[in-house]
């Protein structure tokens, strides 16, 4: 991409940082290290392929398929990687399951780990100082600004993704889903349920 | 830097956490051609996970803490690029390559990127694990001024080991370009009053995945 380019804008204003990432991106494509189409790529993976419905497949099968649940318990890349209809996921990911007991919840305190497998890119608030720096010591005060306030009595448990490991919580299934196919079902499963900031939606 | 900034478990005055509806996944095309940036480039072998992780901790703390997410990364690569003799300063600062690249042994291709892949970490183990599910653990009290995955706030803790993970690529080593120097990783589970005291909740556990050498027997 040249300078030139720039004139192309019709006036709009390029912000400091689209021009030093442009200004990168030209000059590690120029000295042969970048092939700009597959920057392409992988943005449309992540803005078109992978995100969060991924992993609410794989909870929605744990809770009707009782084997893929144990398994998933288990190991969950080897559970996902050998289910059929989800595409591989070749990380280290652990599945955790909340309980009427105990209540999950994932952070990473050092950068931004997350399953991205499943739940594509994390968004802004999970990689954001308040979130990485209260989770751990006011898992309470954070859940309520989620509007999650748990039953007295439940424990939680916090797991500070510090390696190259990667945790999806697996929610309780919502009451008065009985009967409902797996797709149904999927369509409850948030992202937030899934990092432990928030419960599955109710059926209708 | 280990005691650094992005080092943030337990901080306090950072404030709310602010979800936002219907986030989009880059909330600017820069964002996305940095996130693809680096991926391209750390699909090159010339550095690990941990390796571009040290670049964007070592930046100083009040840039870090003013950055956002992805001008970090975007800070970071700028800096390893350079560090690693791919890109010279004065490329940077003319916004155009004004030498040809050195020869890499991989570059990503369009097809390669379509296939999303991540990296396996783990390795075969050199030696028998040391602990077991149930082993109470001290975390060290270490301070390294190089890259750790030891949180401040989980040093000099008393523990158990819940899971054993299996032997994975040692991040303190590996960041530096010392060698994967394989180490076997542990699920470590903390009472929060452990962590901070006893005024903390008592039905509040917090767990680190820690990596062998930074656990003693307790």
């Amino acid at each position: 991409m040249s300078a030139d380019d720039h004139s192309h804008d019709h006036g709009s204003e390029l912000s400091e940082m689209q021009l030093r990432v442009r200004a990168l991106e030209t000059i590690l494509t120029e000295k042969g290290y970048v092939d700009p189409a597959a920057l392409d790529q992988i943005v449309e993976n992540f803005e078109t392929r992978i995100g969060p419905h991924i992993g609410a497949r794989v909870v929605a099968r744990a809770w009707v398929d009782p084997e893929f649940k144990r398994r998933l318990l288990a190991d969950a890349t080897e559970a996902v990687n050998s289910a059929a209809g989800f595409d591989p996921v070749s990380n280290h990911l652990i599945a955790v399951e909340n309980t009427p007991q105990t209540h999950n919840v994932v952070v990473c305190t050092l950068c931004s780990c997350y399953p991205a497998a499943v739940l594509g890119l994390p968004p802004v608030w999970y990689k954001s100082a308040p979130y990485r720096s209260r989770m751990v010591i006011d898992p309470r005060g954070v859940l309520s600004e989620f509007g999650l306030t748990l039953p007295s009595g439940t424990d939680i448990r916090i797991w500070d993704s510090t390696a190259e490991t990667r945790f999806v919580v697996v929610p309780m299934r919502p009451a008065g889903t009985e009967g409902w196919s797996e797709e149904q079902l999927a369509a409850l499963v948030t992202r937030d349920s899934m990092v432990g900031t928030g419960l599955p939606k109710s059926p209708e | 830097m280990t005691n650094s900034a992005h080092d943030m478990g337990g901080m306090h005055g950072f404030g709310r956490v602010e979800p936002e509806p219907n986030e989009p996944v880059f909330h600017a095309d820069w964002e996305a051609r940095v996130y693809a940036l680096q991926r391209a480039m750390g699909a090159t072998g010339l550095w690990t996970i941990d390796g571009g992780r040290a670049s964007i901790e070592n930046l100083p703390p009040l840039a870090y803490l003013a950055a956002s997410y992805y001008k970090r990364w975007f800070l970071g690569l700028e800096r390893r690029v350079v560090a690693h003799g791919l890109v010279g300063e004065d490329e940077i600062a003319a916004g155009r390559a004004l030498r040809p690249g050195i020869r890499l042994n991989r570059k990503l291709t369009a097809e390669d990127a379509k296939a999303v892949s991540y990296p396996h970490y783990d390795r075969p183990s050199p030696s028998p694990a040391r602990f077991k599910p149930g082993d109470a653990v001290r975390t060290k009290n270490i301070h390294p001024t190089t890259h750790t995955r030891l949180p401040r706030y989980a040093r000099g803790k008393l523990g158990t080991v819940e899971a054993v993970r299996g032997c994975h690529v040692f991040p303190d080593t590996a960041a530096l370009g010392a060698g994967e120097n394989p180490q076997w990783l542990y699920n470590v589970v903390f009472d929060a009053r452990e962590l901070w005291g006893e005024e903390a909740d008592p039905a509040i556990k917090v767990s680190i995945e820690a990596f062998e050498p930074y656990l003693a027997p307790a």
